[in-house]
């Protein structure tokens, strides 16, 4: 007996202000979950797959309509209930975890009051008997000493924890259905891990019904019993995730499947000269004021101690996650950021005790891709502006002319046409955005890149080309990068060697097959064990 | 023939007066349309303006402004008229008043004085009169007015003679209106089978604006008819005609509501921007500025230096020659005193988001291209604050105009002599405690000045969807 049953879904942008007719925008789609079973819905940003499970719940945004097609959900036809009617079904009948815990979790009520709500509702519990039902359901999700985390605030959560706690209001209700809507991708590797076993725990224990939203391919991989594919509001491939990974058969398919991480093959290491860039004990603190005068009353250790190096034409991998420190360290480099002690140096020579003045010919030598392509360019400049910014600042070639020139060369460079030079850049895709990002890098001719998460805000298909690119141009000009990150999945196409970071100390660094096949460090192998790897 | 020499001559001898509030609202008109022009080459903005004026209500209160905008420019345009020479003297001597290019155009409300209060298209007098009979006797009743509704044989044809007037006006705003639209409709469609390739780019909402031009056609219309023989909104109590003195009011309105802004904007731009962008102790004393600033109330600050302009203005007569330049002069230190008690908001707004702002990505990438300060603020910080700018200015306007009229109505607002909304205002306090109730000067002001504040919220409305990055 299927739990829920989708017929022929589809969901329309109702025509508006900008536009005559209405378009839509998750053409019909049907699938079915049973209960204990669950199912993967993938696909990259803007395939509607948040979409379809907004509707589901009969939750979408004002401008969106259902056009057609039918929801069962154990028996009853969803779209055939009345408001208040279907207030009982959300909460009782299916629930929902969404992206950000942060965000869910209201930030002025303690945890007891925001899973007792749910209980109050529904079930009109109160007194001893709520309490213990909360107390049962935190022990459920796997936080300790819940008696004392009762009064507790979101803000003295971590982020795993808040993600449990919004698990466990979702599951107040003993709902059959769960829509979990990318549970994890605002969480760190090792903390993802834990969250998705506690997922497929309740599942089994309670014979939940999951429909699993997710972009990553190693989620899917370890979580999923059917896989559905997901891609311009159509469903391209739907099929049992083990003969979805043995023989994927539409194309697509494969290509996200192909994204996933190669353990096998390792780039290696260029042949060692003296090093480009070197870090010696560097430290970076930040100092915290309290009073009226701003007193030093402590210092944040974002990074403290870190060696390094770097050689030419090489890739360093900086790996860590979120607050290790990996990314004040990029902008360390960068004299973003003054050093609390330690010692820089590039090409041999001393660099952390220049002004900003005697920094200046090093910009051109060191340059940086971020990680967000929507706010790394200024909004209101076109792509001439943006690119010729750096060469006109550091006199690379001040004649307008040939600037022009080179300007076009490097566009088609990095894979756009010379028509985008009088563009703004909310016209460029967020792929077609880091490209112009690289561009902007490599205008000025540099022999370091700092790429801060460079692909973590693009969909996996756009990540593999990024990378690509940045690949080709190393072999080409000769480039060095420290290509800093939190996804170990694309590490072995990438880096030469990588250093492991974790709060603001490196715990381990080698060449990418040593660390990836025979890590030493525990953190190190508790990070490789919680990257979702493919099955086959 | 004659005529025309005898006004020429009438121009070649007056003498130009140029006050300070003159020279700065044709300096702004002046910014404004460089601004503009500017904001055609930019793609973006280009667009994002468009959409103010795709929306009907935003298009139709931009025509509203612009036509208070219009007078308020008019009225900025001043001079001295020549008096009449002496005998046996050649110098010429001018008169002591000055007049505006607006008066020239109202010199028929402006010179048709009654002696005291009249209602609206009243005929006679509000207050009773001692009276003589031909036959000499003597009586207490309400007399005619001198200056309205002469022409009416009894009190009888009242009533006909307004409706045939209005409807003569309501003839020619009629035929005005549709020559100036059929012209321009005319022009359209060349321009269109010119580019007719262009098939599909929204255009503007060409129906709402003809509806708002023959609206204020029609008005304009009405009013100069029928001011010619009555006081439509009635007389004050020294007999002036209250629509003239409201019409004047509305430079004094316009002039409030944008000169105190920009007069202080500057310092709002350049103490948030540096706050936010270079931190530490710079941002510290900026900080400390405007909270020691806001922390003392706005009306007591206003009262105070009212009160030392006064001062001034009293030990230093030589300086102030006219009474218009008097009045001139306390007109534009309320402004910047209004404007110095309002920058801090602003000020706050834009240390937040430069903070934003200079955090993102791409102000650090030109950190790392090694672009300097200036640069970066002009090119990077300053164009993605733009909106906030803009937005306060906006709202700030009708803020202005309604506390001008507050100011003047607990006395410490612009010159008694000036023409204002909040001086009629005050004056109707003790209208509004009469029996019968003198009401229709403290309605003329507010109907002006709502239509007024009513078109710049609405616009600015318009402008906040269009900006806001929220919404776009």
């Amino acid at each position: 007996m299927e739990l829920l049953q989708v017929e022929n879904l589809s969901i329309e942008l109702l025509p508006g202000k900008y536009q005559q007719a209405g378009r839509l925008l998750v053409k019909p789609v049907s699938f079915s979950i049973r209960a204990g079973e669950i199912l993967a819905l993938v696909g990259e940003s803007g395939s509607g797959k948040s979409l379809t499970s907004l509707a589901l719940m009969r939750l979408l945004p004002e401008a969106l309509a259902i056009r057609s097609g039918r929801v069962q959900l154990a028996g009853t036809d969803v779209f055939d209930l009345t408001e208040a009617q279907m207030n009982s079904v959300r909460g009782r009948m299916a629930a929902m975890v969404f992206q950000e815990p942060q965000s869910s979790l209201n930030p002025v009520q303690t945890i007891e009051q925001q899973i007792g709500e749910v209980l109050r509702l529904h079930k009109g519990l109160s007194g001893a008997a709520l309490r213990e039902k909360i107390i049962s359901l935190l022990h459920e999700v796997g936080i300790n000493d819940a008696e004392q985390r009762l009064g507790w605030y979101p803000h003295q959560l971590s982020g795993g924890q808040k993600q449990r706690v919004v698990i466990a209001i979702a599951l107040a209700c003993e709902p059959q259905l769960l829509i979990a809507d990318e549970p994890t991708t605002a969480l760190d590797v090792t903390i993802q891990k834990q969250i998705l076993e506690l997922l497929n725990e309740l599942r089994r224990k309670r014979q939940l019904a999951v429909l699993l939203i997710t972009h990553d391919m190693g989620v899917v991989a370890q979580m999923a019993d059917r896989v559905a594919v997901m891609r311009y509001g159509e469903i391209v491939e739907q099929a049992a995730a083990r003969e979805f990974f043995a023989a994927p058969k539409h194309e697509y398919s494969r290509a996200l499947i192909h994204s996933l991480p190669d353990r096998r093959h390792f780039l290696s290491a260029p042949a060692q000269s003296e090093p480009l860039l070197q870090l010696k004990d560097v430290r970076v603190w930040f100092a915290q004021r309290k009073g009226i005068l701003q007193r030093v009353v402590g210092h944040t250790k974002a990074v403290d101690g870190i060696s390094l190096s770097i050689g030419r034409g090489e890739t360093l991998a900086l790996v860590g996650e979120s607050g290790s420190g990996k990314s004040t360290a990029g902008r360390a480099i960068l004299s973003l950021e003054p050093l609390a002690g330690g010692e820089l140096y590039f090409a041999g020579e001393r660099i952390d005790q220049l002004s900003q003045r005697q920094f200046l010919p090093l910009r051109k030598r060191i340059q940086v891709i971020f990680q967000d392509p929507f706010s790394s360019m200024n909004p209101r400049m076109n792509v001439r502006d943006i690119l010729a910014e750096g060469m006109i600042a550091l006199k690379v070639e001040p004649d307008a002319e040939k600037r022009e020139q080179r300007l076009q060369v490097l566009l088609q460079r990095v894979g756009l046409e010379v028509a985008h030079l009088d563009r703004f850049p909310h016209e460029f895709s967020g792929g077609q955005r880091q490209r112009l990002a690289i561009a902007r890098a490599i205008a000025v001719e540099p022999e370091l890149i700092i790429c801060d998460e460079p692909t973590s805000a693009l969909d996996v298909s756009i990540r593999g080309q990024v990378l690509q690119l940045l690949q080709e141009l190393q072999q080409e000009m000769g480039l060095s990068y420290l290509f800093i990150t939190h996804d170990l999945s694309i590490i072995p196409h990438l880096a030469h060697r990588v250093a492991v970071m974790k709060d603001g100390v490196i715990v381990e660094q080698g060449d990418t097959e040593q660390i990836m096949t025979a890590p030493q460090h525990d953190y190190t192998r508790s990070l490789l064990a919680s990257v979702p790897v493919s099955p086959v | 023939m004659n005529e025309l020499v005898s006004v020429m001559n009438e121009l070649m001898s007056i003498k130009p007066v140029v006050l300070w509030s003159d020279v700065l609202i044709y300096i702004l008109v002046v910014s404004l349309g460089l601004f503009f022009y500017q904001l055609s080459k930019n793609p973006l903005a280009r667009q994002r303006w468009r959409t103010v004026f795709h929306s009907r209500a935003g298009v139709a209160s931009f025509i509203v402004i612009l036509f208070y905008l219009l007078i308020a420019l008019l009225d900025s345009l001043h001079y001295r008229a020549p008096l009449e020479k002496t005998e046996g003297s050649d110098e010429v001597h001018y008169s002591q008043e000055v007049h505006s290019l607006l008066d020239v155009v109202l010199t028929e409300l402006r010179n048709k004085d009654e002696k005291t209060y009249s209602a609206p298209f009243a005929i006679y007098s509000f207050a009773k009169e001692n009276m003589q009979t031909d036959d000499g006797v003597v009586y207490r009743d309400f007399p005619r007015l001198a200056n309205a509704g002469q022409h009416l044989e009894s009190a009888a044809e009242h009533g006909m003679d307004i409706f045939v007037r209005s409807m003569k006006a309501l003839l020619v705003a009629a035929f005005i209106s549709a020559v100036i639209i059929g012209l321009h409709i005319a022009w359209r469609k060349r321009q269109h089978s010119l580019q007719s390739g262009l098939a599909g780019v929204r255009t503007l909402p060409w129906g709402t604006i003809y509806l708002t031009l023959s609206v204020l056609v029609l008005s304009c219309c009405w009013v100069l008819e029928l001011s010619k023989v009555y006081h439509i909104l009635g007389t004050d109590k020294v007999g002036q005609d209250v629509l003239y003195w409201s019409i004047k009011a509305i430079r004094t309105g316009v002039l409030i509501g944008t000169l105190a802004t920009l007069l202080t904007l500057p310092l709002a731009i350049v103490l948030g921007i540096s706050a936010g962008y270079f931190k530490g102790w710079v941002d510290d004393v900026v900080q400390y500025i405007y909270t020691t600033l806001s922390s003392i109330p706005g009306i007591l600050l206003i009262a105070a230096s009212v009160l030392l302009i006064d001062v001034y203005i009293e030990t230093h007569p030589e300086q102030f020659n006219l009474v218009a330049v008097r009045a001139d002069f306390k007109f534009l230190a309320l402004c910047f005193i209004l404007g110095m008690t309002s920058w801090t908001g602003l000020c706050r707004l834009l240390r937040a988001e430069t903070l934003k702002v200079s955090q993102l990505d791409y102000v650090q990438a030109a950190h790392a291209f090694g672009v300097g300060h200036n640069r970066i603020i002009f090119r990077h910080i300053l164009p993605n604050i733009t909106h906030i700018i803009l937005i306060a200015l906006v709202l700030d306007f009708s803020v202005f105009v309604l506390a001008e009229a507050v100011l003047s109505y607990i006395g410490v607002g612009v010159d008694p002599s000036m023409a204002s909304w909040g001086n009629m205002i005050n004056e109707a306090r003790s209208e509004l405690s009469r029996d019968p109730v003198v009401w229709w000067s403290v309605a003329a002001a507010f109907v002006l000045m709502f239509v007024l504040v009513l078109a710049a919220n609405l616009f600015s409305d318009r402008v906040r969807d269009a900006f806001d990055p929220r919404s776009a």
